[in-house]
């Protein structure tokens, strides 16, 4: 080891620095956990056994079921609509961008729980919903009362609200792709095969967010009396008035339901990740994998 | 005598209010390896570009192996041309950047293959057998399966030139390919193109490397404020240059 003139100096020991306000905050904080813990143990009111009766009861199972079809399809509309919106915002047609920076302003810009108490309310306004030629003669028609039912006005606000936001994500992340991919893949004679890939790095976090966030958002379409898991809880809490477990117990669900839905975020975005200086770390199986390896392969080679 | 490969008839460009090219007149014969050489700003890129239709032109003439680029002429008015044809054309044409634009979430070889699968339809195992030998051509097929941003910067021009090639183009544009290397790996990059050179390729190549221009090109063309200053045979114009402008340029440089 030693080589060349000199001796190795020796390890340096130093007294570390004392932190004393750090002891004290983190005192604290232990003592308010403890606070907590024991609160939530003793303090019977918690009902901490009706959260447990009624977590898998068959309305609630519904009402989860629901949730989870009315993000999907709000998504799905969300994501569809958005893409147009985006394409057409970025358009050099005046028209066609003015018309999406429209949309986009007036359902960005007014509240989500607005829009939808107003689709509720769309048979005030438009009592008769038909299809036909513009300006001319309906082929069909019938009540709005029928047609947009509390579960369509919730659908109808929920999508063109998610739809604004989701054209500004998608905007970005094609004005992310560096300028010079767009020329290299027209000069190859090609464009979307290139440019969306590399546009969808950029897109798919804030997917992820957006889907966490329209799961949450949902419940609000519970004062619509759609049937989600909002709803049901209530409609349990409405008759056995144990408003606080059951709101317990729907906080927990919507828990288990995000921490899902960010797991699975976490793998679809290292797959867009290829390529990218910056290398995925291993998923927690793929560590697992390495650990349980008998012989330990060192790390001077990650895994790429 | 042959079609010309490339074509300029006092070609203008703008950017705004200002303009580019000033009425560039040029030929390019087939098999020709035409270097342009010129201070930065004297409209060469952008030429390059416009043979490619990257830009449109906004007057004059421009063709490609005897066809306008980018319009058509009927009943003596020019039409532009739909998106579709415009690709179909530039397959024709090969391009290399200075800043390699490979795509980055595509393999060394998928970034070969894609193009001519997707654009041209043609049959995977077909063109990843081209692509293959086009890689050990320009001497990596050990790198075939590594992603781009695991390559130097003379690697990853080199399988840009293979990803162009790939296409099977009948005339090449290589914009600045050495500018951005170190000085290190610009020989790998000249090397490759000096054997497709040699191979009988049609070449337009904007480069600041006089060595290669003196020793690869056919005709070497000085441009500067958008407009053709002097043209001649490589070692002529660098020997003895007629133009008191390029023999400024050229004593800089050289």
């Amino acid at each position: 080891m030693e080589r060349g003139e000199g001796h190795h100096p020796e390890e340096i020991r130093a007294v570390p620095l004392r932190r004393p306000w750090r002891w004290v905050v983190t005192g604290c904080v232990l003592v308010l956990a403890a606070m907590l813990v024991r609160s939530l143990a003793t303090n019977s009111r918690f009902g901490w056994h009706y959260v447990g009766t009624y977590f898998f009861a068959p309305p609630v199972l519904h009402g989860v079921g629901l949730t989870l079809e009315l993000t999907a399809a709000s998504m799905a509309i969300g994501v569809v609509l958005g893409v147009t919106l985006a394409v057409m915002r970025l358009s050099p047609n005046p028209i066609l961008s003015g018309a999406s920076w429209l949309f986009i302003w007036f359902f960005r810009g007014t509240p989500v729980f607005v829009q939808i108490i107003f689709w509720y309310n769309i048979a005030a306004l438009y009592p008769q919903i038909g299809l036909g030629i513009p300006f001319g003669p309906q082929v069909v028609h019938g009540s709005a009362n029928t047609l947009v039912t509390s579960l369509v006005a919730a659908l109808l606000a929920l999508g063109l609200n998610e739809s604004a936001y989701y054209a500004e994500i998608v905007r970005a992340g094609i004005l992310a792709v560096d300028h010079g991919q767009i020329e290299a893949a027209q000069s190859l004679g090609m464009m979307r095969k290139v440019v969306l890939p590399q546009a969808m790095r950029v897109i798919v976090p804030p997917t992820g967010n957006e889907t966490i966030s329209m799961l949450k958002t949902t419940s609000l379409v519970a004062y619509i009396s759609v049937y989600e898991l909002l709803y049901a809880t209530q409609q349990i809490y409405a008759a056995n008035y144990e408003t606080i477990p059951l709101l317990i117990m729907a906080s927990l669900w919507y828990l288990v339901l995000t921490t899902v839905l960010t797991a699975g975020q976490y793998y679809v975005e290292r797959y867009y990740a290829r390529g990218t200086s910056y290398a995925p770390p291993p998923t927690p199986l793929q560590r697992l994998r390495r650990n349980l390896r008998p012989v330990r392969v060192p790390f001077s080679s990650p895994v790429r | 005598m042959a079609t010309p490969m490339v074509k300029a008839e006092s070609v203008h460009k703008r950017f705004g209010a200002l303009e580019v090219l000033r009425g560039i007149t040029l030929e390019v014969a087939p098999r020709e390896v035409m270097c342009l050489l010129g201070p930065s700003g004297s409209g060469k890129s952008t030429l390059l570009r416009c043979i490619n239709h990257l830009e449109q032109i906004n007057s004059g003439r421009l063709y490609v192996d005897g066809t306008l680029v980018g319009y058509e002429e009927r009943g003596g008015r020019l039409h532009e041309l739909p998106e579709r044809e415009v690709c179909r054309r530039r397959t024709e044409i090969g391009m290399v950047f200075q800043r390699f634009n490979l795509f980055p979430h595509l393999t060394v070889l998928e970034n070969v293959v894609m193009a001519p699968v997707a654009v041209k339809g043609e049959a995977r195992a077909v063109v990843a057998e081209r692509a293959r030998r086009l890689l050990d051509r320009v001497g990596l097929s050990a790198k075939i399966g590594a992603y781009p941003n695991q390559l130097s910067g003379g690697q990853q021009q080199r399988v840009a030139i293979a990803r162009a090639l790939a296409m099977e183009p009948k005339l090449m544009l290589f914009d600045e390919p050495t500018s951005a290397l170190d000085p290190e790996l610009v020989g790998e990059v000249l090397d490759v193109m000096r054997a497709l050179a040699e191979e009988g390729m049609t070449m337009v190549v904007v480069t600041h490397e006089i060595g290669f221009a003196r020793e690869v090109g056919d005709t070497l063309v000085f441009m500067d404020g958008g407009v053709v200053v002097e043209a001649g045979v490589p070692r002529e114009v660098i020997a003895s240059p007629r133009h008191e402008r390029t023999r400024a340029f050229l004593s800089k440089v050289l």
